[in-house]
């Protein structure tokens, strides 16, 4: 770490460092994009992932926390940026060294107002556009007068700036415009069978053929960062189970290991034990329902059917030891929150010794099809490079042949125990037929790990002792799990008091519908359904 | 020399009816009386459709189907249609309403016309001309205005994105139906339908004119496929892409007729390939087996046609239920680089085995 450390400072003179979790780089912002450069392209830092953008108020000043990793021996790197102009905050984007900042910045700017600098698209990410204050903010005036709900249009979606840096170092306000008047826009959305959610694609085309993409999200956006900020930590755990609800024991697992961490909780080997097949069983239950959704979004309705058949016993085997099928809400810091059912062995085996076989159904009856493969292979392009610069982890990542499994680069829990395989495509084909194949892979490697585990699941207690009331000691934490669409984090921010001073959740689904327009230009309307499909994000993660 | 002749029943009826009235008076009675048979048959054929496919596609899809309404859930489809039928009109700001209320019926008139000319049972066709077969796919070709109409007039870019895939699509298909069919006229020597249908008493013709018969037969069934807009071939409604394609913003039922002209095309193409290659109300005969034909005589012909048309149409929902949709590009691409050229060489083909005697 001190070579980074000196690396940095011979760099960036005027940067400064803290110890932490990892090495923090205090930085401001006249030496910010420089820094940045450095960080990706000099050979001895070489981050090359952008993993997070908090966007963070300190109430004397407002700023972002950025985390960096390297891909190489997946090392992480944070940096701070702050300013402490409160009216018109300005930083310096990087949306141009990593795709992925685009998106993130402008989520940043939405909440924080903070306004990046050469950044292609400054509009709201999830508010409207006339929406009053930043919600983020910690000054921000609640007041229901001041943003009512609006009945009215939004106007001026086609309307957009930048603020670009002069060579003098002059800053212009450059408007822009994101579809010319004569380009055919069709609206995908929001309320539309293939969008698995309220998510709207604005997509100019050319007779058939998509030409631009404009992701337009926040239609159940449901402020749950700002939300947990007035709720304790055990009440935020409910919020995890309710952005990617595929995901939700890992987001729920991520959530609770982060204030485990904080709190330097130790958890019993049963408790560990049994959240990882649970987090398995729940990546089994969402790749199943992948399989089904690609299928169906591509007119395939029986194979849709053969999906939710085995995604029913999952269901049924959570319904009985957590009493839900959906938000199981079965993570508390330090454990779970109940002992297992008494058939859950018995279900779980069944399920082990069913799915080789029905997975072979599956392949029998879509793989395989001519018509299938002609729609999927080499439809919806993303190779590795891109996929590292937008962040795009998970099983859409690892088909551009991007290694990401967080299982295996941050090992956490009792998973560096466990004998399994993380499934890159080798050839980094990146196309939507790898995509759709890799989930299936997947399935068969947790299928691995549970029947590792179902055996041997010890004795002991389920949850370790913990305080009645949690309080976080000052710092700042940030942990990272493997969830069904990719890489989960949460960042947590305490100033000591027992509610969060910033709850960060760093959503999969965000990064993957923000190479929606990088994927589909070129194709057909009928492939961004495919693309969309096998990218496969979830919109309640995305709104989050 | 078949049994059940319902000629002889309708002669009898004609002859009954002049007997009381003049000519004039007789043929207008009778022409109400087929008019609103046509109707009822109509109607039923759509709703035991409906009900045949969502029976058929629940097996497939290891369901169970409708089964709360009625025994078997056989008044579902009696629910839902008198659903439709009392639901709202709705009418939308800036839409062509004249030709956004025409398309509808334009399409349930295009799959009357057909669905009249099919040969039912021994005796019971309602015309019979002599270039039958030619009228049922020229007046087929109309419901692709109706379409096009719909999704138009509708103002909105799904359905005109719809309409102008269904335009591209039924126009290329409509040559692969077409050639496929000549294939048989070439076999049959006639484009009468009742005198396809006795061409094929030694014989159906999928058998009689085996290699070229059965390619045409093949070509026939999928470019059907294509004509009836269903999967694989649905792009023009792909609810995945389109919501409901041109057929959107109906509601009601003008969507009611959409809905129903989708079920009897289904109906119907697979009553013209019952008609074309497996001998339209024909028994199935084997030359030579006398007791065996005169077994099969014994079944009612009418129950024939429908069996068979019934059988194909089960293949067709088959490959809804199995196959994805494929894209606009691939859907042309197939039709005119290998289903069109096929068809072509197959015509030639048949030409030739009829031209030197080489078929059964």
């Amino acid at each position: 770490m001190a070579t980074i450390q000196e690396r940095i400072s011979q760099l960036c003179p005027s940067a400064t460092f803290e110890e932490g979790e990892n090495l923090l780089v205090n930085v401001p912002d006249g030496d910010w994009h420089a820094l940045a450069k450095n960080l990706k392209e000099d050979s001895e830092l070489n981050y090359d992932l952008l993993s997070a953008v908090v966007g963070m108020d300190w109430k004397d000043s407002l700023g972002c926390i950025y985390y960096f990793t390297r891909t190489s021996d997946w090392s992480m790197l944070t940096v701070k940026v702050a300013t402490t102009d409160r009216e018109n905050p300005m930083l310096h984007s990087i949306s141009d060294l990593w795709g992925v900042a685009n998106f993130q910045e402008r989520e940043v700017y939405d909440f924080y107002g903070i306004k990046f600098i050469n950044h292609p698209d400054m509009r709201r990410m999830f508010l409207r556009n006339d929406w009053v204050g930043f919600p983020l903010r910690k000054d921000y005036d609640a007041n229901p007068e001041l943003n009512p709900i609006r009945l009215n249009d939004e106007i001026n979606e086609d309307d957009t700036y930048s603020i670009v840096e002069k060579e003098d170092g002059s800053l212009v306000k450059e408007d822009k415009k994101i579809f010319g008047a004569d380009e055919y826009v069709v609206n995908i959305g929001p309320q539309h069978p293939s969008t698995h959610g309220v998510m709207r694609f604005r997509t100019s085309v050319d007779g058939e053929y998509v030409k631009k993409v404009d992701v337009v999200s926040g239609y159940i956006h449901r402020g749950i960062e700002k939300l947990c900020e007035g709720y304790t930590y055990p009440q935020t755990l409910h919020f995890p189970d309710r952005m990617d609800y595929m995901s939700a024991h890992q987001n729920r697992h991520c959530l609770c290991m982060c204030i485990e961490k904080a709190l330097g909780i130790e958890v019993p080997r049963r408790a560990q034990v049994i959240r990882v097949m649970m987090d398995e069983l729940m990546r089994i239950s969402s790749h199943l329902l992948s399989y089904g959704c690609t299928t169906m979004d591509m007119g395939a309705t029986t194979a849709f059917f053969y999906g939710f058949r085995e995604r029913e016993m999952v269901l049924d085997i959570f319904e009985k030891t957590c009493g839900a099928r959906m938000s199981m809400h079965y993570n508390v810091i330090g454990g779970v929150v109940k002992d297992l059912h008494p058939d859950f062995v018995k279900d779980v085996k069944a399920l082990c010794a069913i799915m080789p076989e029905r997975l072979k159904e599956y392949h029998k009856l879509y793989t395989g099809n001519i018509i299938a493969q002609k729609r999927m292979k080499g439809v919806g392009v993303l190779d590795k490079e891109s996929a590292i610069n937008y962040c795009v982890t998970g099983p859409s990542g690892r088909a551009s042949g991007f290694s990401c499994d967080c299982r295996k680069k941050h090992p956490y829990s009792i998973y560096s125990e466990l004998d399994f395989e993380e499934v890159v495509d080798k050839d980094a084909h990146g196309d939507s037929f790898t995509r759709y194949l890799l989930r299936l892979k997947e399935i068969e490697q947790s299928v691995k790990i549970l029947e590792q585990l179902v055996d041997n699941i010890p004795d002991g207690d389920i949850c370790a002792k913990v305080p009645k009331i949690v309080k976080l000691p000052v710092g700042r934490w940030y942990q990272q799990v493997e969830a069904s669409r990719g890489i989960f984090g949460v960042y947590i921010e305490s100033d000591g008091d027992k509610k969060p001073y910033r709850m960060h959740f760093q959503s999969p689904c965000f990064n993957l519908v923000g190479v929606m327009d990088k994927c589909c230009v070129g194709y057909m309307i009928a492939d961004l359904i495919t693309i969309g499909a096998t990218l496969d994000f979830v919109i309640p993660d995305i709104d989050r | 020399m078949y049994k059940y002749n319902f000629g002889t029943l309708t002669t009898m009826f004609d002859q009954w009816l002049e007997s009381l009235m003049p000519s004039w008076a007789a043929t207008t009675i009778e022409c109400v009386i087929i008019g609103v048979a046509l109707l009822l048959v109509y109607a039923c054929l759509a709703i035991f459709y409906i009900l045949y496919e969502r029976k058929l596609c629940a097996w497939f899809q290891c369901r169970l189907g409708p089964n709360r309404v009625g025994p078997w859930g056989l008044l579902q489809v009696f629910a839902d249609m008198f659903k439709i039928l009392i639901k709202e009109l709705i009418s939308l700001k800036d839409t062509d309403k004249f030709l956004f209320a025409l398309a509808p019926y334009l399409i349930i008139i295009a799959s009357m016309l057909v669905f009249s000319n099919l040969p039912w049972a021994n005796g019971l066709q309602i015309v019979d001309f002599n270039i039958g077969v030619f009228f049922m796919i020229a007046a087929s070709s109309i419901g692709v205005l109706g379409i096009l109409l719909a999704g138009w007039s509708s103002n909105n870019k799904y359905t005109l994105i719809g309409a102008m895939r269904s335009g591209a699509q039924m126009i290329s298909y409509e040559l692969s139906i077409g050639l496929s069919i000549m294939t048989m006229v070439v076999l049959a020597g006639t484009m009468n339908v009742s005198g396809f249908v006795a061409g094929q008493e030694q014989g159906w013709f999928l058998f009689r004119g085996h290699i070229p018969a059965i390619i045409a037969f093949i070509i026939y069934l999928i470019a059907a496929t294509a004509e009836t807009n269903r999967g694989p071939f649905d792009l023009p409604e792909a609810e995945h892409e389109l919501t409901a394609g041109y057929h959107t913003e109906y509601s009601g039922i003008h969507f009611g007729f959409f809905y129903l002209a989708e079920y009897l095309n289904l109906f119907i193409v697979s009553g013209i390939a019952t008609l074309v290659f497996l001998g339209g109300w024909m028994p199935f005969h084997i030359p030579g087996w006398d007791g065996f034909n005169a077994i099969m005589d014994y079944i009612p012909s009418v129950i024939w046609f429908l069996g068979k048309a019934f059988f194909i149409s089960f293949v067709i929902i088959w490959f809804k239920w199995t196959f994805p949709r494929v894209r606009i590009d691939q859907m042309l691409a197939l039709e005119w680089k290998y289903l069109m050229p096929i068809g072509m060489f197959n015509l030639i083909l048949m030409t030739l085995i009829v031209t030197f005697g080489l078929h059964f």
